[in-house]
């Protein structure tokens, strides 16, 4: 099997991978990095997105051998430098916006890449960025609440 | 300290932190050392005669261990039905055996036929493909009515027919209600589909068998909610391996609502096969397999009549509903259509008398189980929509006429054999009102008209039973099962705390919730409790987490350990300040003599425990560990009432769901920040059923939409924020707590406000809909408004 190179959070890694070995499976099986989950097999539900050179990512949907030499952040890299939570996973934690915790490193994920784009999202921008990413928990709400919190809004409507 | 710490604190959760950072140890993160792992091969056709399986060729695949088929498990016991429903003559219910591995018949798509244990996920998945099956594929039996003709081809050959049990509820009451709807002034009745469900949480199922040859123990780790039940199920009926020598561990779970709940046939096929080979086995489930494997849940066919004298008192109820068990009975499915549904039937009316039918049928399909609400959201959504069929009958406010029927007074003991212990149902109802500005509905229609949109407004009531006890009356209703909860409180010599509960949190927060508990009634802050939940070996036989009961059953049980915990320590604290037991309190965590002021810490109390040299050894034990088995005295009621108001495009039938408020009555609150959290979940999956969600099986028996590419999962922008409110509180009258149980609660509430809302919004178009079965889709509601 060829050695595949990447950096993740920051670290240079290396692991083998077969041609078909998926990111996701490269992160949870070849780094021991299982912070990034998978829950479906048709790159629906999202659980899995990591950030390759900075785009969301299904990392389910990507083979190991295509982030060859890229820049891979997961869930494991979202915290700050001295451990504390990061603001958008603190905005999650103050405004209860996770239960099982199973799609949660995709949704900080997805956010990260929304607030990146666009630092002030409407709750409808936020909707509809995270069309891509499941959640059985929540109806959503708290999550909702806990982006527009991380992005410095009060969420309005949401009690 | 607990004034900001314990019950009635919005504590942030503790197990956010690593979930939120990656450090989350689910099963699939899990990796035993030397694991092999295994692949399922799984029925294609949903009924056929299972002539051979061919594994001679696969055998010889690269990788492969050893393959299991159906002929491996002859000699070990089927996967066993916790409940036995005793039918209307008498007889208990039909149950077919359930085997591992298919013996001699493939029953449902996605029936397991043979077991591939290999090297790799890839070589096992490899070498499945190459087993050669020979199948006389039969006619499948999907439909339920059909089911029951004479002449239907059978699930099960050895049975008499597909009916597992013919179930009457209160079969005394038949005549009385026959009698009350002859004699009144109206009946209202309709007929409806609850539609069948895949509770899909977002883990999937995955199970690792291992076992130490040395010392002759098994264990498996499981995303199971309750890991005694799946230890005592395995271990006693299918594998005959005692308690002792077997250890079930569920770390993190991603979710359950239900679904993993049951004992699941790859449990103990890992657990098997980890012993066969003296390896560990892995196997995780895929999503599409997870379609066709999870139990599946809802999928009723009912028709509900009630009955009104000229004032509009509600007279009488009768239903008539065929449920969907699947091809076999999983672990509660028989309970759900009856003790869970019937006994629910009064909802919040004083109805006099009510008589439930409920025809439970095999058919080719998943086994359908609980998925959260099981059986109540089935009650409330049949009865909840023919009140709104009647009050529009009548030409009477549907508000109105529910708080006319209100039961108001309690106790309250319903014609369907429960006691309501507590409820104020006009209180939620005014409080929905309230935080739904029902008195602006009118101007909001108006807006939606300017955008040329149909907006109406569906209000409802439910009740809930939840908790569900005590163990000496399920046991004669047919549980096969205890349904009491433990805790073992172990307090350390230096003051800290370790709670060891038989419930398992899956994403109820309970390493949060449950520490505020013990906090507010020792007076220290939670930060010195952990909660240790999950694993058998390291906590008390205990039922799991099902059916709201967590903190009202298994926080009422760590209440009493505490207080067994308070009260040896108080005798600790007399000793140490040489005063009497009755004079000590316990007040912010320090012992103090009555009257005096003489007081001793938490802390030199517990290491007197454990130090034992100035101690009453002649009276007491060192130590400071107490365990409790809470049985409850009944179930707990929560109640509400729901508001939603939806937006219909006359042009495309698509429903928009405006605005949603639940006004629920939870008894008392410890957590208020994690009860909005299990309502907003709720109200979420029942937005789900109502509008986007439905299990199809087309006549051959085929799940046509078992991927999330085609079973519509609610998202973000399918949701509105939600207000939700729950300040009206009568608490339980039975537990410690006063607590009645939140989790199951917006599930059970919310599909009926929704559908009533679509209804009253194509009414007021002038549309002559009485009814649309759910999912709402905007074929179904455009067809609705369009017929001919």
């Amino acid at each position: 099997m060829p050695q595949v190179e990447m950096t993740v959070n920051g670290k240079a890694v290396s692991a083998k991978a077969k041609g078909n070995t998926l990111l996701s499976e490269f992160l949870r099986e070849g780094l021991g990095m299982t912070g990034t989950h998978v829950g479906c097999d048709t790159g629906q539900c999202g659980v899995c997105v990591v950030h390759v050179d900075g785009l969301p990512v299904k990392s389910c949907n990507m083979f190991a051998a295509e982030a060859e030499g890229a820049e891979v952040t997961t869930i494991e890299g979202m915290a700050n430098e001295d451990g504390t939570l990061g603001v958008i996973q603190q905005a999650f934690q103050d405004n209860h916006g996770l239960q099982c915790g199973f799609c949660t490193p995709g949704m900080v994920m997805s956010a990260a890449s929304l607030l990146a784009e666009n630092p002030k999202p409407t709750e409808a921008e936020i909707r509809a960025h995270l069309s891509g990413n499941l959640c059985r928990c929540t109806g959503y709400h708290n999550i909702i609440k806990s982006i527009l919190a991380a992005s410095g809004q009060d969420a309005q409507g949401a009690v | 300290m607990p004034a900001d710490g314990g019950i009635g604190a919005a504590n942030k959760r503790r197990e956010d932190v690593r979930f939120l950072t990656g450090k989350g140890n689910y099963t699939d993160d899990i990796n035993v050392r030397g694991q092999a792992y295994v692949v399922f091969l799984r029925s294609q056709v949903a009924n056929g005669v299972l002539n051979s399986v061919d594994t001679s060729a696969a055998a010889e695949m690269p990788g492969v261990l050893r393959i299991f088929t159906g002929a491996d498990f002859v000699e070990v016991g089927g996967v066993p039905c916790g409940w036995c429903v005793t039918d209307r003559h008498g007889e208990p219910m039909q149950e077919p055996k359930h085997p591992v591995l298919a013996d001699g018949k493939v029953r449902y798509v996605g029936d397991a036929i043979a077991a591939v244990v290999a090297e790799t996920e890839a070589q096992a998945r490899n070498a499945a493909e190459m087993i050669e099956l020979d199948i006389d594929e039969l006619p499948a039996v999907v439909d339920m009515k059909a089911a029951l003709i004479d002449g239907s081809p059978k699930v099960h050959e050895e049975l008499t027919s597909n009916l597992c049990y013919d179930w009457g509820f209160v079969e005394e009451n038949k005549g009385a209600v026959e009698q009350a709807m002859q004699d009144a002034a109206h009946v209202t009745t309709l007929e409806l589909v609850n539609n069948r469900l895949v509770a899909n949480p977002m883990e999937p199922r995955v199970a690792i068998g291992d076992y130490d040859a040395a010392a002759g123990d098994s264990t498996l780790y499981t995303t199971t909610q309750n890991p005694h039940v799946i230890r005592l199920l395995m271990g006693a009926f299918v594998l005959g391996i005692p308690e002792h020598k077997l250890r079930v561990i569920a770390p993190d779970v991603g979710g359950g609502f239900g679904s993993k709940i049951f004992h699941y046939a790859e449990e103990a096929l890992c657990t098997f096969a980890a012993k066969a080979l003296n390896r560990p086995v892995k196997w995780t489930c895929q999503r599409s397999e997870s379609f066709i494997t999870d139990a599946h849940g809802r999928d009723h066919v009912t028709k509900i009549e009630l009955a009104l004298d000229a004032d509009n008192n509600f007279t009488a109820v009768r239903t008539d509903t065929h449920a969907n068990m699947g091809a076999y009975l999983s672990t509660f499915a028989p309970s759900v259509p009856t003790w869970l549904h019937g006994t629910l039937m009064a909802g919040n009316y004083k109805t006099p008398v009510i008589y439930v039918n409920v025809k439970a049928v095999f058919t080719n399909t998943v086994p359908v189980d609980a998925y959260r609400g099981a059986g109540r959201p089935e009650a409330s959504y049949q009865l909840e929509r023919v009140i709104d069929k009647a009050a529009r009958e009548l030409g009477v406010d549907a508000i109105a006429l529910r708080r006319q029927n209100f039961i108001t007074e309690f106790p309250y003991a319903t014609p369907v054999a429960v006691e309501y212990d507590t409820g104020d149902y006009n209180a939620t109802m005014d409080k929905m009102i309230e935080i739904s500005d029902l008195a602006g509905f009118e101007a909001r229609r108006a807006e939606s008209a300017k955008k040329g949109l149909l907006r109406g407004l569906g209000v409802n009531c439910y009740i809930e039973a939840c908790g569900i006890a005590p163990s000496n009356l399920a046991g004669q209703l047919g549980a096969r099962a205890g349904l009491y909860e433990s805790a073992t409180v172990r307090v350390n010599a230096t003051g800290g705390l370790v709670v060891m509960t038989g419930s398992h949190s899956h994403g109820q927060g309970h390493e949060t919730s449950f520490p505020q508990v013990v906090a507010d009634m020792i007076g220290i802050d939670p930060a010195m409790i952990e909660i240790v939940h999950g694993d058998t070996a390291r906590t008390p036989m205990g039922m799991g987490t099902y059916g709201s009961r967590s903190l009202a059953v298994g926080g009422s049980a760590i209440v009493r350990a505490t207080e067994k915990i308070i009260a040896k320590a108080k005798k600790i604290a007399a000793h140490l300040m040489e005063a009497a037991d009755g004079d000590i309190e316990l007040k912010d965590g320090t012992f103090s003599v009555a009257g005096t002021d003489k007081s001793v810490a938490w802390g030199d109390v517990t290491l007197a425990a454990y130090v034992p040299h100035n101690y009453p050894l002649e009276d007491i034990e060192p130590g400071l560990e107490e365990t409790a088995f809470y049985d409850p005295a009944n179930f707990t009621y929560p109640s509400g009432a729901y508001s939603c108001e939806v937006e219909v495009d006359p042009d495309t039938g698509k429903v928009t769901i405006c605005k949603f408020s639940a006004a629920d009555d939870f008894g008392n609150i410890v957590n208020p920040m994690i009860v909005d959290g299990q309502v907003h979940g709720g109200i979420g999956q029942g937005i789900g059923q109502a509008l986007l969600e439905h299990a199809i099986y087309d006549d051959d028996g085929q799940l046509v939409n078992g991927s999330y590419m085609d079973y519509a999962m609610p998202r973000a922008d399918d949701m509105p924020f939600f207000s939700v409110d729950h300040s009206c509180q009568t608490p339980c009258t039975h537990n410690p707590l006063g607590v009645k149980g939140c989790g199951e609660a917006g599930a059970i509430g919310s599909p009926p406000a929704v559908v009533n809302a679509v209804v009253d919004a194509l009414q007021r178009a002038g549309h002559d809909v009485t009814h649309i079965d759910m999912p709402l889709s905007p074929n179904r509601v455009w067809s609705a408004m369009n017929k001919a």
